[in-house]
């Protein structure tokens, strides 16, 4: 039989409980430490009260947060219409780099080349060199419009990483399934949307929705070439009102959307994890 | 005319000669099973008489018709010879029921509805009426394996290869796997069979193969392959497996 105290607990549950505790201290502790720290020494920096004033501005940031806010509804729009887009070119993409079809290796090419390229540059100048150049073509309206070509800089960009996390999930899924499917007498096209495709997109949702966060904040990239999203309006308040603080608004409003989805992001991959084990 | 007849037939992966001239003869309606050490061939063998491999050398017939003609479209000669695998293979985001009847949906482009009173059939038949929603990840793995074995006869095949498909499991589900080959043998089916279980090959085989270093050792009855084996190597395989 078992050795209890009074209440009713065995004598190893009595050893984790005092374990729990002086963790719970020592954590408790060390983290009112580091914040009394920051809170104390950082206000006593020279330049404390200056970087106060010009970036944390009470004033200027209840002032101009509605402005800021409403500005981001174009960060969401331009976010809306291009995630779906590199959804379906990704997919597209991954398939063309999977294809054994002889008839297809262009394609297959095509797509290794698309996908080494748009990695290999920096967004920023993606967006330049299309969101200038084609409009530079002299298209008539509304084909000129920094809108579609900024839009689609991020599309092609993000579509190429995406393809690859496709592609590693369409890997992953076991040659065994493949076989299986083969042995049924279905067609390698069949075997691809039925069998493979359905468990290597499950696998990749945590991944992808890591792009997706990175997107989101790769938006403001499009106030480079016109459109007054939230990173230009902030940078419009900063010129009129000679104050920083509309950047800080700005980094307010981004958190507020990217801190809950990477949040999400993290419990799907860690429920993945413990499913996987 | 035999229902499968191997000719001398060949496969290597890079150096490795893992069949090395193999012949074989399965009549209609027999069971064969294909003994011996792990990596002696045998489940290479299946993979290559059902297209899963393709032979360097010799000739794979059915019905006389020369399946392993290069360059020969293998997906109907899929359908006609139906596989169940090791790991059972089962699809695990898709029930039972639609594991079973995808590839009578795609390939014979049936409905669900005209599929469910067959498919019913099929799951009643093993004992499987009440699992037919279930997903893989929720049967033991001696319901997945006669799922696995449903799937394939689905497809209505001619033959039917099996690859070791008790090893995975824990003993006291063997028995039920068993019982389904039973089952099939009953019905006339033609059937191959990869196994070390012994007992079962003793009981039920028309015709055991011992195979080592991807050729046949010895062929012939099980009463006396079993009994009286010729070959000192068959001897001496069998005197450790039946131990």
């Amino acid at each position: 039989m078992t050795k209890t105290n009074a209440a009713g607990k065995t004598r190893r549950q009595i050893y984790e409980d005092r374990l729990r505790r002086r963790s719970m201290l020592i954590a408790g502790g060390s983290t009112l430490a580091v914040f009394l720290a920051v809170v104390i020494l950082v206000p006593m920096a020279p330049g404390w009260d200056r970087v106060k004033a010009s970036f944390f501005n009470w004033e200027v940031f209840a002032k101009t947060f509605p402005k800021l806010l409403e500005a981001f509804k174009l960060d969401v729009a331009i976010f809306l219409w291009s995630a779906p887009a590199i959804v379906i070119l990704g997919l597209l993409v991954a398939l063309a780099r999977d294809t054994r079809n002889p008839a297809l290796f262009p394609l297959r090419i095509l797509g290794a080349a698309y996908t080494d390229i748009f990695r290999g540059v920096p967004v920023v100048l993606t967006v330049y060199l299309i969101g200038f150049g084609i409009p530079g073509l002299g298209l008539p309206r509304p084909w000129n419009s920094p809108y579609i070509w900024g839009s689609l800089a991020l599309i092609l960009t993000y579509s190429a990483y995406v393809a690859e996390i496709f592609r590693s999930g369409i890997e992953s899924v076991h040659t065994s399934q493949r076989a299986a499917a083969a042995s049924l007498g279905l067609s390698d096209a069949d075997s691809m949307r039925f069998v493979i495709l359905p468990q290597a997109i499950r696998r990749v949702i945590p991944a992808q929705m890591n792009m997706f966060i990175a997107l989101q904040k790769d938006v403001a990239l499009l106030s480079f070439i016109g459109p007054v999203e939230i990173f230009r309006q902030a940078g419009v308040f900063k010129s009129l009102l000679a104050n920083f603080t509309p950047y800080v608004g700005a980094a307010v409003i981004f958190l507020a959307v990217t801190i809950p989805a990477t949040r999400y992001a993290d419990y799907l991959m860690a429920k993945q994890n413990r499913e996987r084990s | 005319m035999a229902k499968i007849t191997l000719k001398a037939v060949e496969k290597r992966f890079g150096d490795n000669t893992v069949c090395d001239g193999i012949d074989l003869e399965v009549e209609e309606g027999q069971l064969v099973c294909l003994i011996g050490a792990s990596g002696a061939g045998k489940s290479t063998l299946l993979r290559c008489i059902n297209l899963l491999e393709t032979i360097e050398d010799g000739e794979i017939l059915l019905d006389g018709e020369d399946i392993s003609l290069p360059g020969l479209d293998p997906q109907p000669v899929r359908r006609r010879i139906g596989m169940v695998f090791q790991s059972y293979n089962l699809f695990p985001h898709m029930t039972a029921a639609e594991n079973v009847m995808l590839a009578p949906r795609r390939v014979y482009k049936k409905s669900r509805a005209a599929l469910r009173p067959e498919v019913t059939e099929l799951f009643e038949r093993f004992g499987l009426a009440d699992r037919m929603d279930h997903y893989p990840d929720q049967l033991s793995g001696g319901q997945q394996q006669r799922v696995a074995i449903v799937r394939a006869l689905a497809m209505k095949p001619e033959v039917m290869l099996f690859d070791e498909i008790t090893s995975a499991l824990d003993p006291q589900l063997v028995g039920e796997v068993l019982d389904v080959l039973r089952l099939l043998k009953e019905s006339g089916m033609t059937m191959v069979l990869a196994t070390h279980e012994m007992g079962f090959a003793r009981e039920a085989a028309d015709k055991v193969c011992f195979l080592k270093n991807g050729k046949v050792v010895e062929e012939g009855a099980p009463s006396a392959l079993f009994v009286t084996p010729k070959h000192p190597d068959t001897q001496a395989f069998l005197a450790r497996a039946l131990k």
